[in-house]
């Protein structure tokens, strides 16, 4: 057995207030081990969205406990968290979020910047993270100038670039047709082969069949572990 | 993260919404360029206005009856007044005092009629006082005003009118249907914005009282005293012997004005900055209009850029290394607009204005650069200093 990466403990995200607030996550407990291939599955409304942007240190729970690699990230400040998103974890998300009218090129290079790494060697990891995914010939397209495919091809290279110890993505493939959800799902089967944590949501059973491990979300909590 | 990573996002950032910052630069430049071009109109009314007065001299005085108080009785301005004033035993400070009459009169050459702005009589003296020279011909002399010889100076505006394309020196012009002949033509002295200095005629006193006016009241007497420095004492000796003169005891209001050039200029100065402050706040209302449209402009965009703050943060961005691309992006379209406002300021106060040629006031410039630079660069910096403080999936979210 592994050490766990991640360790959430009763983690509760509280939307708004008083009538009207929103119980998104309800005492939520999961640990997932170094080198783990996980898939979150759930209804529409369930919270797995929710947890995986506490995972992935963009947003923060209302109570509970999130420890990454042991430490506690309430412990963390703005500096902190920020390192974590830029070295620790890659995010994909489901509607890309790449920054528009910026080559796809620039769009990978962003967190290499960001961590400091200068100009050439940037270039180099760029396009490699490229290659990777299959689009060295797109290095130089807009957003607009790619298919949706494309464009989370684009935005796992971004995740994958920093060479960060985790991987979270959020319906990876649920924009994506057949084709490109099986080039998408290639990309993240080699992450886990190359040793990375690999957290996915996904509606579809077939995705989640890449998975060595799928947990199901209900209204808040996990309900169920299916070992794969 | 060095500061020519952030520098290179701020231009690509400028570069990638080309129509944001066009609009932005535009809105900076117009409110710039406004502000100096109506401060530079005002300002050049006024200093065309200044610099006709100080054509005068410094060193003159005019005297103008003034009407009487209720009981007593005015006396009009003579010509005895005028050679009394003259006197250098009892006014050592008064280089020469000239009586002016003047008339309402209109000209005529050869079939063309015109209506003379100002037909003045008065000595040769008065030329010299009010720094009048001639261009063409001859001014006339103390012998002509002895002997009342129908003889006459006119300016360039009626020469132009009269005799277009021609000379007029020796030619015979009708005033009120007496005929006069034209010996000179006075130099331009040019347009003060209000009135144009060169639409006058002058002929000898003697001869413009004798046909045209009559031996009553002047309308003026100009006094050039010895020097800038003795003005006060030759507006002393004035108000002496024209007090003895008109019987005015001490403490009665006396039935003549006295005004130095340096009061009418102080009276017209204050017309024309009235008219710079008008012009100044339809200026500043430009200057907030501009401000307006960036902010509008920033304000449309920034749904989008908040978004883009929330990639940035996703991928790890630091709030110094965000605040600092924002608000260099700000500056730089704030110094463009500015820069090109200037410019088009500058360009703007090479033509002239409704018949004012604009003076730049360095300080509006300043000032217009600075506001505008400030208006761009608070409202390009505000939003990103807010989205850069939301957590990354808040600013991702936001609509
Ligand atoms: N920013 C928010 N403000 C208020 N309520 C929210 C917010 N984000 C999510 N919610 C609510 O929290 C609950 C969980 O949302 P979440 O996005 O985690 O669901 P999900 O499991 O990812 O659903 P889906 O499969 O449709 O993506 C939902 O009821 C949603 O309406
Ligand atoms: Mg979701």
């Amino acid at each position: 057995m592994t050490a766990p990466v991640i360790e959430v403990r009763a983690l509760r995200k509280t939307y708004g207030s008083g009538d009207t607030a929103v119980h998104a996550l309800r005492g939520l407990d999961l640990t997932v081990r170094r080198g783990e291939y996980l898939a979150i599955m759930g209804a529409s409304g369930s919270g797995k969205s929710t947890l995986l942007n506490v995972l992935g240190c963009l947003d923060v729970p209302t109570s509970g406990h999130y420890l990454l690699d042991g430490i506690d990230t309430a412990d963390f400040g703005e500096a902190q968290l920020s390192l974590m998103r830029n070295r620790k974890i890659g995010f994909v998300f489901q509607s890309f979020n790449l920054i528009p009218r910026t080559s796809a090129l620039a769009n990978v290079e962003l967190p290499l910047v960001y961590a400091g790494i200068r100009r050439a060697e940037r270039r180099a990891r760029a396009n490699a993270a490229l290659r990777l995914v299959g689009l060295a010939d797109r290095a130089h397209h807009r957003p607009n100038e790619l298919s949706g495919g494309q464009q989370q091809r684009v935005a796992i290279a971004r995740a994958l670039v920093t060479g960060p110890a985790i991987v979270l993505a959020d319906e990876p493939t649920g924009n994506l047709d057949t084709r490109s959800s099986q080039d998408v799902m290639a990309i993240l089967d080699g992450l886990h082969a190359g040793g990375r944590t690999v957290v996915l949501i996904t509606h579809e059973d077939d995705v989640a069949a890449h998975a060595n491990r799928v947990v199901r979300v209900v209204d808040g909590q996990i309900a169920q572990e299916v070992r794969a | 993260m060095r500061f020519t990573e952030v520098l290179a996002f701020a231009v690509r950032g400028v570069a990638a919404n080309k129509l944001r910052s066009a609009l932005t630069t535009l809105g900076i430049l117009i409110g710039v360029a406004s502000v100096i071009l109506l401060i530079a109109v005002g300002n050049g009314a006024s200093a065309a206005v200044q610099q006709s007065i100080a054509g005068l001299g410094t060193n003159v005085l005019t005297i103008s009856p003034q009407r009487a108080q209720p009981g007593t009785s005015a006396k009009p301005l003579t010509t005895a007044d005028a050679t009394a004033l003259a006197d250098p035993a009892e006014a050592p400070a008064v280089k020469s005092a000239s009586p002016v009459a003047s008339a309402s009169a209109t000209a005529s050459h050869a079939g063309v009629s015109y209506s003379i702005g100002q037909f003045l009589g008065t000595d040769p003296a008065y030329f010299g006082t009010t720094n009048s020279a001639v261009a063409r011909g001859a001014l006339f002399s103390a012998d002509d005003l002895a002997h009342a010889r129908k003889v006459v100076v006119i300016g360039a505006t009626v020469a132009t009118q009269l005799f277009p394309g021609s000379d007029p020196v020796g030619e015979s012009i009708l005033v009120n249907n007496i005929p006069f002949t034209v010996v000179g033509v006075l130099a331009a002295k040019g347009s003060s914005g209000l009135q144009d200095a060169d639409d006058t005629a002058i002929a000898p006193l003697s001869t413009v009282q004798n046909a045209l006016t009559g031996y009553g009241s002047l309308s003026q007497i100009v006094v050039q005293a010895t020097s800038a420095d003795t003005l006060t004492a030759a507006t002393a000796q004035v108000a002496t012997i024209l007090d003895g003169r008109h019987r005015i005891g001490f403490g009665q209001t006396a039935d003549y004005r006295l005004l130095s050039q340096e009061q009418l200029l102080t009276a017209r100065t204050a017309t024309t900055d009235t008219f710079t402050v008008l012009l100044a706040s339809v200026a500043a209302i430009s200057l907030l209009v501009g401000g307006i449209g960036v902010t509008n402009i920033m304000l449309v965009t920034v749904t989008e850029r908040i978004r883009e703050i929330g990639i940035r943060k996703a991928v790890g961005a630091r709030r110094p290394a965000i605040l600092g691309q924002f608000l260099l992006e700000a500056t730089m379209l704030s110094l463009f607009g500015g820069a090109l406002g200037v410019a088009a300021g500058f360009i703007g106060t090479r033509f002239t204005i409704a018949g004012i040629k604009p003076v730049i006031v360095p300080s509006s410039v300043l000032l217009a650069f600075a506001v505008s630079a400030l208006i761009g660069l608070f409202f390009g910096s505000y939003p990103a200093h807010r989205a850069a403080r939301l957590r990354p999936i808040e600013a991702l979210r936001h609509e």
